[in-house]
């Protein structure tokens, strides 16, 4: 089934106000930067966006919450974005913070036809607050439910035209599970192949799960934390 | 004298086991992986989706894709292997990572953490932290004995938002390590040429000192 659509306009058509995102990354790594430009120059707000972190100031989400379009933001760091604490500490925007393992299976568990699941952590936390808790083995536990999205956007390094993805190193990170979570699910890659040219015995994420899926123009990539050794 | 943050790096070090699977958060435990004793062979876990993290890349050779859980450029030693978060925190919550080193704001004489939060100040999310902690059996905190205002950051009850309850098994410190056991902080080392005066006087929780209080061996 051919899941390819031309351009990145093509791709996030059917994104409106108040919607509900997923937007795949860890930092600034593997992150749909494409989509996230047009998002802003779509101009749609009142999204809540789900999201390990919240990008910087004027990189990846930062671009979103610059421009207010985010009123609510679920993630489990926050870290290294001053606009981000502003308006959370000011009241502007709501956030909910969850643990990332929680996060990723919350995310899995949506895709995955799993409504809720028990995890131990946040138990005795803020996290826990309002939660149902049993015990299983001696050990407390929470109830966390599944996450789910209007749409999901990933970015793959290779994809091909039904939808099949592979990552690339840590670029993969929250992208598999959201990917499976997205009503609609667009993939963003950095190079297109047609079928067949994967080896199909190492695809990450099967084309079931993405609706749509484009080859972006450019990727930036930037690096948020440049460490390196001398020779 | 007190240690300085490779000091307690290396400290830590020391408590490397063959063979574990081992997870390093952000600050003082990023630098264990340095200090590694010989003939130890351990795996660096990071949870955004390694197995097998290297050192830091050369310069020229850093790749956008390849971060650690710091969003540091780091490289993959041989047989490494990449994953998804889901699975990621599948080996943390499922107990096949053997030993989590963390950093905290405040640990308390019971093993509660905390180290995500300080209301209505500094928010920056909890991140794996919660997920770690929930779920290691074996959890060295790796922190100064106290903090900017020299308060003490071992106490009877945290006052910050807690990360996890009942869970940190050890504590190194500038000034000693302790092991926490029975709601007590029990000084088992101290720092090269702190005395045991200094620690009693740095810790706000219950601390039991036995006769003799060995000083550290630091390389």
């Amino acid at each position: 089934m051919n899941k390819v659509v031309n351009n990145v306009t093509e791709a996030l058509d059917g994104i409106e106000d108040n919607m509900t995102l997923m937007l795949g990354g860890f930092g600034l790594c593997g992150i749909p930067e494409n989509s996230i430009a047009k998002l802003v120059e779509m101009n749609v707000t009142g999204l809540t966006c789900i999201s390990n972190n919240a990008g910087v100031d004027n990189f990846g989400l930062g671009l979103l919450l610059q421009k207010k379009q985010i009123k609510k933001m679920i993630s489990s760091y926050v870290g290294e974005n001053d606009e981000f604490e502003r308006q959370m500490l000011s009241g502007e925007l709501e956030v909910d913070l969850i643990p990332q393992g929680s996060l990723a299976e919350r995310c899995r568990a949506g895709g995955a036809g799993i409504p809720a699941f028990y995890t131990p952590a946040g138990f005795g936390t803020e996290v826990a607050e309002g939660k149902e808790i049993k015990e299983f083995n001696g050990k407390p536990h929470i109830l966390e439910t599944a996450l789910a999205a209007d749409f999901a956007i990933v970015k793959a390094w290779k994809g091909d035209t039904e939808g099949n993805l592979i990552f690339k190193a840590t670029a993969r990170n929250f992208n598999p599970m959201m990917a499976m979570a997205g009503k609609i699910t667009i993939a963003e890659v950095e190079e297109l192949v047609p079928a067949g040219e994967l080896d199909p015995n190492f695809v990450h994420t099967p084309g079931i799960f993405v609706q749509r899926i484009f080859q972006g123009e450019k990727f930036e990539k930037r690096i948020e934390q440049r460490t390196v050794r001398q020779k | 004298m007190a240690l300085d943050k490779i000091g307690i790096a290396k400290r830590i070090a020391q408590e490397l086991q063959n063979g574990w699977y081992v997870n390093l958060g952000i600050g003082i435990p990023t630098l264990v992986a340095n200090y590694v004793p010989k003939g130890i062979e351990v795996e660096f876990q990071s949870e955004n989706g390694i197995l097998g993290m290297g050192a830091f890349p050369f310069d020229g050779e850093e790749d956008a894709d390849l971060i650690n859980a710091g969003k540091q450029t780091v490289t993959l030693n041989k047989g490494a292997v990449i994953f998804d978060s889901a699975t990621s925190f599948a080996m943390i919550r499922g107990q096949h990572v053997q030993l989590t080193v963390l950093g905290a704001m405040e640990v308390s004489q019971n093993g509660d953490i905390a180290n995500w939060k300080i209301p209505g100040r500094m928010v920056k999310g909890m991140g794996g932290a919660m997920d770690l902690v929930a779920s290691a059996q074996n959890i060295i905190v790796a922190m100064m004995h106290t903090n900017k205002k020299s308060e003490s950051k071992l106490l009877k009850t945290c006052s910050l938002p807690l990360t996890g309850v009942g869970c940190v098994t050890k504590v190194i410190t500038n000034l000693a390590m302790l092991e926490i056991k029975d709601n007590t902080f029990h000084l088992i080392e101290r720092a090269p040429g702190v005395s045991v005066e200094e620690i009693k006087n740095a810790t706000e929780g219950t601390l039991v000192i036995p006769e003799n209080v060995p000083e550290m061996k630091i390389d």
